[in-house]
């Protein structure tokens, strides 16, 4: 290859202003991209993977960033040796950049058409009618259907796919030569996701961009990349190309991330079926609607949230419950909980309807089942030590703990989860995620329950996290003769966990069948769906069509 | 749209409602309401009589009964210090509030729009430092004593304002500047805040990937985001104009509805402090439903609702 | 000014909060001024209440800015001779305790209130929203006015006006913020683990909901001695023989042209408290607010930076 490279950045060093001082977000990372190929920048959370991607659109400014040293050049031009107006007209019109969550990245208060047709405005390409004509044209290239109809609309009147098909637009619309993918996928659906790399696949074939991606998420990596540079703590400690990076990883990080992704022993069984017990906790026919707020005069519309459901949970057995966002799973589990009211059917525990127990035996029912919340962040109250936080279960069932012995028993929680004693004076702003989430699974187990349900408990932590966590669960079940309901959107994950898995869609069981049988030979359309939809690399699909 | 506005202004007219009784029922339980009615000096005999004519005597639900026939009639009685129908002599004296406060209240919006959105836009800058506490201490100065330094400076010492009073265009000046300031002074101040919180939102950073230029983004999209807040804000300040409006228009001598409360309490005038009670509360509550029909209008998340 | 669980690793002790005050000399300012006018507020009547108790005829609407009858009268006198330095410090009890007190009420009334409204699904909550719709919908001068006029002025009714005035305010925030903490997670942890109402609102929702209720009642302060100040100017506010800087300009206000320091310096005294109030709340939102803190902390960490390249 002759020539400068489209895009190079040498030695990027960026510094974040704060009150401790400066904090090195990235320290000397290099990379670049050329017409056509995709570069993926992987990394996890603080690795740095955001701040190179905008200190090439010159994004970094809030907080202020100072690039300290290094240089990014496009087609052998220092980017810093250009006016302001001459950098401005860069982006957009052969640097594009799209984000990850849609719906804040477009404003609200103006039309798509609008935030459209304004790309083509501000780089004095066209405007008026021709640029509402080509604003139409980008719509329909992204696969938004009806685009005469729907330019007029506002960003919330669409899906979220739409609406990353929409940003997807604005940056392809002057035909740039690099686009940059900021996390594109992550806030979507598994099957949403597919659609969307699929469409960036398309307008790279179609245009020649080349693509630089960042992301966290391993078989999305493998699955666009042509090279991939890892990342950790502002270091690049791997490069390469993509297939020679994820076969044969040199450095122990991206190894510990490989081997942290689910089916990375794919050709392993899943958990094999064990003998079903006494079931513990029998579901029969719940519905669950919800009411919507609509207009004055009009009916309200009603979301039948979950239809008919039925399932049954033996004892020590773990039920993985994996569907979509929209499908109900979590709005089971807050029922179950008697966090919000059935409106039909009936749970037995043990016999007794759970849904109409009084005040008196819904406490006792609390006892013996118990949750982890998805959002480790936010399901402890920030001003209560890790010790207040543990222990607040005896303080509302007196009769299970004297105060004397709580402090020992907090110590054997920690331990059972694999925290020190000395955590328990500190507060939980002061923990990872994954220790948070150590902490909240020690706070279920204080009431010695007989079933945990684990409400999308590791979906917000980082996949080699993801792992430790679903571990710790399993030694846990297995010492304590635990039962699980363990709710997922991520269907590999439960693959070595779960007993039998429910796949649900739209409020409804498509499928309930053992953890073998359901990856062995899945029946429903759906489930299909959901097993094909992962990623595949890219060098199996190119060798799979040869 | 329309289920926003009428659920809006039944809230609203709940309001005014809630305020009628409790003018109601301030006037009976503190004793006998011919105490507030009747001048001080008046006889017990005088009271007696008074109170058997105006049905004060009766059990307080047919008091109440009356008191609701009569506000749909818009029926005070007599203002008893001017001696005219009290409904009539506050609906005079309105207009002369209305204009001061109209226009104090688009000069403060339009003022305090460009200022601080040029104080956002350069944060930190002289421009910025000089405009935050200049707003600042617009909010935070007393209006009677601006009033009276302004009087103290311009007409005292200078010459050149009338002291009170209308008239020439020359009356105009500094009663609105008075009432103006402090309204300036707060809306800067949310302005800037808004427009800075727009100016970091993810969309301006959007706007900024595609190759807007500054003013585009400052003045197109973050302002047309902030706007919405300030909007409410503003909503609110109409109420607080009134308030501003009774201290101006006492010092300067204005013939408006505040100088006419302050009259009305100063005589002991009851009949026309309920009048102007009334006509500044349909006011307000007018106001609210404009306003929140501006809002509904600008916000296409309330216009079009999704299902 | 909610605060969110995922707060900032490092926890910034009292003395940087300090450092940083200093570093902007406007609040630093402000600062100062507040802390002497307290001062005046606490130990004025002590050190300074005979100065006004004894009337000094030789020195009557004396102009201010000559010594020539001691450091006292550097600010004038008023028509009975009285040092106007001793009455601003002597009154700025009066306006000060006023003012706090109502406060103190509102926050109380107005949270708890607020806590009630915000964490009942019933009635309860939307009988108290639209009670502070009412008080809210009108001018609160207005209506101290009224209810002062009916009930008489005496100084506690003057401090329960003021409070209930301001309370939709704080009811309103309160409000507000338990609506978005009760749907956080950690509420439905509790529920989960059996908690009953009580426990959930007074162990869980209250003490994050109080510092916003604390730094309200902070920057509300100022409004309220604006407010007393105006009710007082009016002649409905406090009531001779005691006084506050408010009832000072009314009385001065017959003597504009003759002895104008009589109503000019008790004004500009309200005036540099509110300011340095308003300032010093102004610079605690920017603080308090973890996406904008940086242009405080901006100032001088850009020295301890290699140079940046250019």
């Amino acid at each position: 290859m002759t020539g400068p490279h489209l895009l190079e950045v040498k030695d990027l060093t960026v510094d974040f202003l704060s009150l401790g001082g400066a904090f090195r977000a990235t320290s000397g990372v290099s990379f670049h991209v050329d017409a056509g190929e995709t570069l993926v920048i992987l990394g996890e959370s603080g690795s740095g993977k955001s701040v190179s991607a905008s200190a090439i659109m010159g994004l970094i400014d809030t907080p202020p960033g100072d690039i300290c040293a290094g240089s990014v050049a496009y087609r052998g031009r220092d980017l810093s040796s250009l006016s302001e107006g001459e950098r401005r007209d860069l982006n957009g019109r052969r640097i594009a950049m799209i984000f990850q969550d849609p719906l804040s990245h477009l404003n609200p208060v103006y039309t798509i058409g609008w935030q459209l047709e304004e790309v083509f405005t501000v780089h004095g390409v066209a405007s008026g009618a021709e640029a509402r004509q080509r604003a139409i044209e980008i719509l329909g290239r992204v696969g938004i259907p009806e685009p005469e109809k729907r330019i007029d609309q506002y960003p919330h009147q669409f899906s979220g796919g739409q609406r990353q098909r929409i940003m997807i637009g604005m940056a392809i619309a002057l035909r740039p030569e690099i686009l940059i993918a900021d996390e594109p996928t992550t806030a979507l659906d598994v099957s949403v996701q597919a659609q969307i790399l699929e469409l960036l696949k398309k307008l790279q074939a179609e245009d020649g961009l080349a693509i630089i991606m960042i992301t966290h998420d391993l078989e999305v990596a493998a699955n666009m990349a042509d090279r991939v540079i890892v990342m950790k703590s502002g270091r690049i400690v791997e490069e390469g190309e993509a297939r020679a990076v994820f076969e044969n990883p040199a450095h122990s990080y991206t190894r510990t991330l490989i081997n942290a992704l689910p089916h990375a022993d794919d050709r392993a069984p899943p958990r094999p079926a064990r003998p079903a017990g006494k079931p513990i906790l029998e579901v029969k026919n719940i519905d669950k609607f919800y009411t919507l707020s609509s207009g004055f005069f009009a009916k309200p519309a009603r979301l039948h949230a979950v239809k008919n459901l039925s399932f049954d949970v033996a004892a020590g057995e773990t039920i993985g419950i994996v569907g979509e966002s929209g499908s109900g799973k979590s709005t089971v589990a807050r029922v179950l909980l008697g966090l919000n009211e059935a409106s039909g059917g009936e749970a037995l525990f043990h016999g007794r309807d759970v849904l109409k127990m009084d005040r008196k035996q819904l406490l006792a029912f609390r006892r013996k089942v118990q949750m982890v919340f998805q959002d480790p962040y936010s399901s402890m109250n920030p001003r209560m030590t890790v010790f207040d936080i543990v222990s607040e279960p005896w303080r509302i069932h007196k009769d299970i703990l004297e105060k004397t012995r709580w402090r020992d028993r907090v110590t054997e929680l920690l331990g059972l989860v694999g925290l020190n004693p000395e955590h328990a004076k500190r507060y939980p702003h002061q923990f990872s995620g994954g220790q948070r989430q150590r902490i909240a699974i020690a706070r279920a187990l204080a009431c010695d329950p007989e079933l945990v349900v684990c409400d999308e408990a590791v979906s917000a932590l980082d996949v080699s996290v993801q792992v430790q966590v679903i571990d710790l669960l399993a030694e846990l079940r297995d010492r304590l003769g635990l039962a699980y309901i363990f709710i997922t959107h991520d269907l590999p994950i439960v693959r070595h966990f779960a007993d039998r898995i429910i796949v649900m869609k739209s409020g409804e069981i498509v499928e309930h069948a053992t953890t073998e049988e359901i990856f062995r030979n899945p029946q429903h359309a759906y489930t299909r769906q959901l097993i094909n939809a992962t990623p595949k690399p890219k060098w199996q699909t190119a060798a799979d069509a040869a | 749209m329309f289920a926003f506005i009428l659920r809006r202004a039944g809230q609203s007219l709940i309001a005014v409602i809630g305020l009628l009784v409790l003018v109601f029922f301030l006037s009976r339980l503190t004793g006998d309401p011919a105490y507030l009615y009747l001048p001080l000096d008046s006889s017990e005999a005088q009271r007696q009589a008074f109170s058997e004519t105006h049905g004060f005597n009766d059990p307080l639900v047919v008091q109440f009964g009356r008191y609701l026939v009569d506000l749909a009639r818009f029926d005070f009685g007599d203002a008893l210090s001017r001696n005219r129908p009290a409904m009539e002599v506050a609906l005079e004296a309105f207009p002369q509030t209305l204009k001061l406060a109209v226009i104090a209240i688009v000069l403060s919006l339009c003022f305090a729009v460009v200022v601080g959105s040029l104080a956002a836009a350069r944060p930190n800058s002289l421009f910025d430092k000089i405009a935050s506490t200049a707003s600042l201490a617009g909010a935070s100065a007393p209006d009677f004593w601006v009033a009276i330094v302004a009087i103290l400076v311009f007409s005292v010492g200078l010459g050149l304002l009338p002291t009170s009073g209308t008239g020439t265009a020359l009356h105009w000046i500094m009663p609105i500047f008075v009432l103006t300031l402090r309204p300036f002074g707060l809306l800067v101040q949310v302005v800037r805040g808004t427009m800075m919180g727009a100016l970091a939102s993810p969309y301006v950073k959007t706007a900024r990937a595609k190759g807007v230029n500054r003013s585009r983004i400052v003045f197109r999209h973050a302002l047309r985001n902030s706007l919405l807040p300030v909007i409410t804000v503003a909503g609110d300040l109409a109420a607080s104009l009134v308030n501003g409006a009774v201290v101006v228009e006492t010092i300067f001598g204005w013939p408006g509805i505040g100088k006419l409360m302050i009259d009305a309490i100063v005589r002991r005038d009851f009949a026309l402090i309920q009048a102007t009670v009334l006509v500044t509360a349909i006011a307000i509550f007018v106001l609210n439903i404009a306003i929140d029909l501006v809002y509904a209008r600008l916000d296409p998340r309330i216009r079009f609702e999704t299902r | 000014m909610t605060t969110s669980a995922d707060t900032p690793e490092t926890k910034v002790s009292r003395f940087q909060i300090l450092r940083l005050i200093s570093r902007n000399w406007l609040a630093l300012a402000a600062v100062i001024f507040l802390l002497l006018v307290v001062a005046c507020a606490v130990f004025g009547p002590w050190l300074m209440g005979d100065l006004i108790d004894k009337p000094n005829f030789r020195a009557r609407n004396m102009a201010p800015f000559s010594l020539s009858q001691g450091w006292t009268y550097v600010l004038g006198a008023d028509t009975l001779g009285r040092s106007l330095l001793a009455r601003l410090v002597v009154g700025a009890q009066n306006t000060i305790g006023i003012a706090f007190f109502a406060v103190f009420c509102s926050v109380v009334i107005g949270g708890m209130l607020g806590l009630i409204a915000g964490y009942s699904r019933g009635a309860a909550g939307t009988m108290i929203m639209r009670g502070a719709d009412i008080v809210m919908s009108f001018p609160s001068l207005l209506l101290a006015l009224i209810v002062l006029f009916s009930l008489g002025p005496s100084v506690t009714n003057l401090i329960l006006v003021l409070a209930i005035t301001r309370v939709p305010i704080y009811l309103r925030t309160t409000r507000a913020e338990v609506l978005e903490v009760r749907e956080r997670m950690f509420v439905s942890a509790a529920v989960a683990l059996g908690a009953n109402h009580t426990r959930i609102l007074f162990r869980h929702i209250a003490p994050i909901v109080l510092p916003t209720l604390v730094t309200i009642g902070a920057i509300d302060f100022a409004t309220v001695v604006l407010a007393e100040s105006s009710l007082s100017f009016l002649g409905l506010g406090i009531q001779a023989p005691e006084f506050t800087w408010g009832a000072m300009v009314a009385t001065g206000r017959g003597y504009l042209s003759t002895a104008w320091w009589i109503a000019f310096w008790p004004g500009l005294a309200i005036l540099l408290t509110t300011l340095s109030l308003n300032i010093l709340s102004s610079w605690w939102r920017t603080y308090a607010d973890p996406q904008q803190r940086w242009r405080i902390e901006l100032a001088r960490s850009k020295k301890g930076i290699p140079e940046k390249r250019k």
